[in-house]
């Protein structure tokens, strides 16, 4: 994924990803203020300002309406952006499910950060997964390039006739949404034309055509339409890499499901969702000049959850070591247990709960197996 | 109505588009009376139109014509309002 | 042409909400759904609450809809509207529409989904002054649920919530003053009236409220045969009742000026009213007098305060 560093300019994912929403110029956008998702509502909240973007911006008065405004519009046939992150997530999480399963094509950026309790503001996916079984589409970006690449496809992918389910762009909290790196950017024209027009099946206001969009369903037809709603996103896996096909002609980027690094010959393998895979393969860098046969594997579309992609990159692997930063207390991390479902036995650490960093030497020790189930964690006293 | 549709046949997000919905026949919930109008008596003041919470009073225009029977539920307000005592509940099958 | 005539024109032989639902027999809300939604011209988008209304209309693969209707949760009716709403701005401003016409969206929510749970959606998008209307049918409470108490049921009323037993009197809480709280928003109109034999006071404000420039209001009493406990063919005398008694008072806060649209000939007391429904029927049992002489009280009180702020009597 390599940007141009003659053309690039230094952005934050945050701003990376207003530069994205302008391009797109969503008609609707209802946002709700939260820590670290901010930089996006506010950097676009300057743009309509300065009449670089011309969407309705609605500064609703909750996440859960943010949610709710934004299914409302897209289904009424206007395209919609917003953003959250955290408790803003958990707080709509019954409106995602919903925008799911009335399979509106809602583009959000979600700055993940941790989940109360305690109160924390910083990185880790507790977020997401709160989600992970709402139906919507969940595209892990690496970096603020990736930040701005997924969010320029998120569109084309949400609305995709077979599709047509909201797009979740995760960017890890401060690490991507608040951190510059060098992002180069597509023209503005050319994001026009990539996007295209917005087209839905029933659009809500073609007063000619009246149609009931939000039924109630009995035992008779609920499983049915949930089967439905399931196909569709079990679909979108084969358009995701068909759009980052196109979407690579413009970038010379190509995104997918899973970025594979240096696993040719591979014996252990990390396997990691984000920002941290900067980290490893820097690590497998190091540890690969040492001669030791490593390599990581990056899971981009956490949903749909590439299994089958998975299973053959770690086809060969004898060590695959899942990184988790998320817990299921009482239960087995959830990207440890789903690549384990997907691919046999792995090894499974939780790290960087709550914003811990994860520094190059932890990742040495889990490649020795040296470290413990909860990578960091402080577990004597230690001076400040 | 007919059989139950496969996952397959239904409108994604499960969107119902009037036209191609068809309404259940609600006229069983009554119980034993449904309401008759006596036209000598009918005024046209249509608050049994108005009033009707199944929309089972049917117009020719602005005046009364009949009562849709296969959704009236019989809840006799049709008559409890009937200005000039034109409509009395009959006994069903009448 | 009579007002009447007139919500029958505006049908076009195609009513808003037709037959085949499963709201029960008798039940008060499709009137008020109609009253208001003939009482506007134009086409009509509705979005809906979760609530008996929404329930009973729309179980898929049927709809009782003639109009776009949209439903999300139960919480959420006025952040749909807010929606929609701007989705209309955004896309009439790029020439997004298939058609020309100008329309009105309205939203229905009972008294659950407006006086509680969806007091803070609403609040926003009045606060934004969305255009919209928001009209809730007010059974005073819960009642798809099985009749449980809401903010809006009425002190001393009996719910499954609230109910009335050898301790406890029923709903021992005041209810809020929705409409009030409403108006405090500074919105254009905000209303408060009743279908039933008031439903041309509700199609004239129906009316009002569509024209405004900006946010409306309507808060809308509905009776419920089974959660109030009186046969469906009474619900005329019911409502009536409640406004003759100055119960629930008719009247309109159009651009900040308040003015009651409806006086009683004469002020009629509130018990033999509450007679007539079993949800009160404990309160004739002995024991009772206080709560029926605080109810009295307090229907006198609100009146004085209501007629005051009205500019004195009419």
């Amino acid at each position: 994924m390599a940007t141009d560093l003659a053309r690039a300019r230094l952005l934050t994912g945050g701003e990376a990803m207003v530069e994205a929403m302008r391009q797109i110029d969503p008609d609707v956008v209802p946002v709700y203020p939260i820590t670290p998702q901010t930089p996006i509502i506010q950097g676009y909240a300057k743009a309509i300002a300065d009449g670089r973007a011309h969407g309705e911006m609605i500064n609703v008065e909750s996440e859960h309406s943010a949610m709710s405004a934004a299914i409302a519009a897209a289904a009424a046939g206007a395209r919609t952006m917003t953003a959250t992150s955290s408790q803003g997530l958990a707080l709509m999480a019954e409106v995602v499910y919903i925008a799911a399963s009335m399979r509106a094509p809602v583009v959000m950026a979600l700055g993940n950060r941790a989940l109360s309790g305690p109160i924390n503001i910083h990185c880790d996916h507790s977020d997401s997964m709160l989600i992970r079984d709402s139906g919507a589409i969940q595209l892990f970006a690496e970096s603020a390039q990736e930040a701005y690449d997924l969010t320029v496809l998120a569109p084309r992918l949400a609305e995709h006739p077979d599709v047509l389910l909201p797009v979740i762009v995760c960017v890890d909290g401060f690490t991507i949404t608040h951190s510059a790196e060098p992002v180069e950017l597509v023209a503005d024209e050319q994001v026009r034309a990539f996007v295209g027009e917005y087209r839905i099946p029933h659009p809500l206001l073609d007063i000619a055509n009246p149609t009931t969009q939000g039924p109630f369903a009995m035992p008779d037809y609920y499983y049915e339409l949930r089967r439905q709603q399931a196909a569709a996103i079990e679909g979108s896996l084969a358009w995701f890499e068909e759009i980052a096909a196109e979407l690579q002609e413009l970038t010379g980027r190509r995104c997918g499901a899973v970025e594979t690094y240096r696993l040719d010959g591979a014996k252990r393998a990390l396997v990691c969702l984000g920002s941290t895979a900067g980290t490893a393969k820097d690590v497998v860098d190091e540890l690969r000049d040492a001669g030791e046969e490593v390599g990581l594997l990056r899971i981009c579309s956490y949903r749909p959850f590439p299994a089958d992609e998975i299973r053959t990159a770690l086809a060969d692997v004898d060590d695959a070591i899942v990184l988790d930063r998320a817990d299921s207390p009482g239960g087995g991390p959830p990207l440890a247990v789903e690549v384990g479902y997907a691919a046999g036995p792995v090894r499974s650490h939780v790290y960087g709960l709550g914003g811990r960093d994860l520094h190059p030497a932890d990742l040495r020790d889990v490649f020795a197996g040296t470290a413990g189930h909860y990578v960091g964690l402080r577990s004597e006293p230690c001076p400040a | 109505m007919g059989g139950l549709k496969p996952w397959t046949a239904l409108e994604p997000g499960g969107v119902v588009v009037r036209d191609d919905a068809v309404q259940p026949v609600t006229g069983g919930w009554r119980t034993g009376l449904r309401p008759e109008a006596d036209l000598s008596l009918c005024v046209d003041c249509l608050l049994c139109w108005l009033y009707c919470p199944d929309s089972a009073v049917k117009l020719d225009g602005a005046a009364f014509a009949g009562f849709d029977l296969d959704h009236c539920k019989g809840c006799e307000l049709c008559a409890a309002v009937c200005p000039t005592g034109s409509i009395r509940m009959v006994r069903d099958g009448d | 042409m009579s007002r009447l005539k007139t919500l029958v024109r505006e049908e076009h032989g195609v009513p808003p909400l037709r037959g085949g639902h499963s709201l029960c027999q008798g039940c008060g809300i499709p009137m008020v759904v109609r009253t208001v939604l003939d009482s506007i011209e134009g086409p009509k988008v509705v979005v809906s609450a979760t609530g008996c209304l929404e329930v009973a209309t729309t179980r898929f693969p049927t709809t009782a809809w003639n109009v776009p209707w949209l439903h999300l949760a139960f919480e959420n009716a006025a952040a749909g509207a807010s929606g929609v709403e701007a989705a209309y701005r955004a896309l009439r401003r790029r020439d997004g529409l298939p058609q020309d016409d100008e329309l009105t969206i309205v939203a229905f929510a009972g008294d659950g989904g407006t006086y509680d749970i969806g007091l803070q959606a609403l609040s926003g998008a009045l606060e934004r002054r969305h255009r919209f209307v928001f009209v809730c049918y007010d059974n005073e409470a819960y009642m798809n649920t099985g009749i449980q108490r809401s903010g809006a049921t009425p002190f001393g009323a009996a719910t499954t919530t609230s109910p009335a037993g050898s301790a406890v009197l029923g709903k021992m809480q005041q209810r809020k003053d929705l409409t009030a709280i409403a108006a405090a928003h500074g919105i254009p109109y905000a209303a408060q009236s009743a279908a039933g034999p008031h439903w041309q006071d509700l199609s004239v404000k129906a009316a009002r409220a569509a024209k405004a420039d900006g946010p409306a209001f309507l808060n809308v009493l509905a009776d419920c045969p089974l959660g109030w406990g009186h046969e469906a063919r009474v619900s005329p005398s019911i409502v009536g009742g409640a406004v003759e008694s100055c119960f629930w008072p008719l009247y309109e806060i159009d651009d900040g000026r308040w003015r009651l649209t409806y006086e009683p000939a004469e002020k009629q007391p509130v018990e033999p009213w509450l007679r007539e429904q079993k949800r009160f029927a404990h309160l004739f049992q002995p024991g009772a007098e206080d709560v029926l002489d605080e109810i009295q009280r307090r229907v006198d009180a609100d009146w004085e305060r209501l007629v005051e702020r009205c500019g004195g009597p009419a």
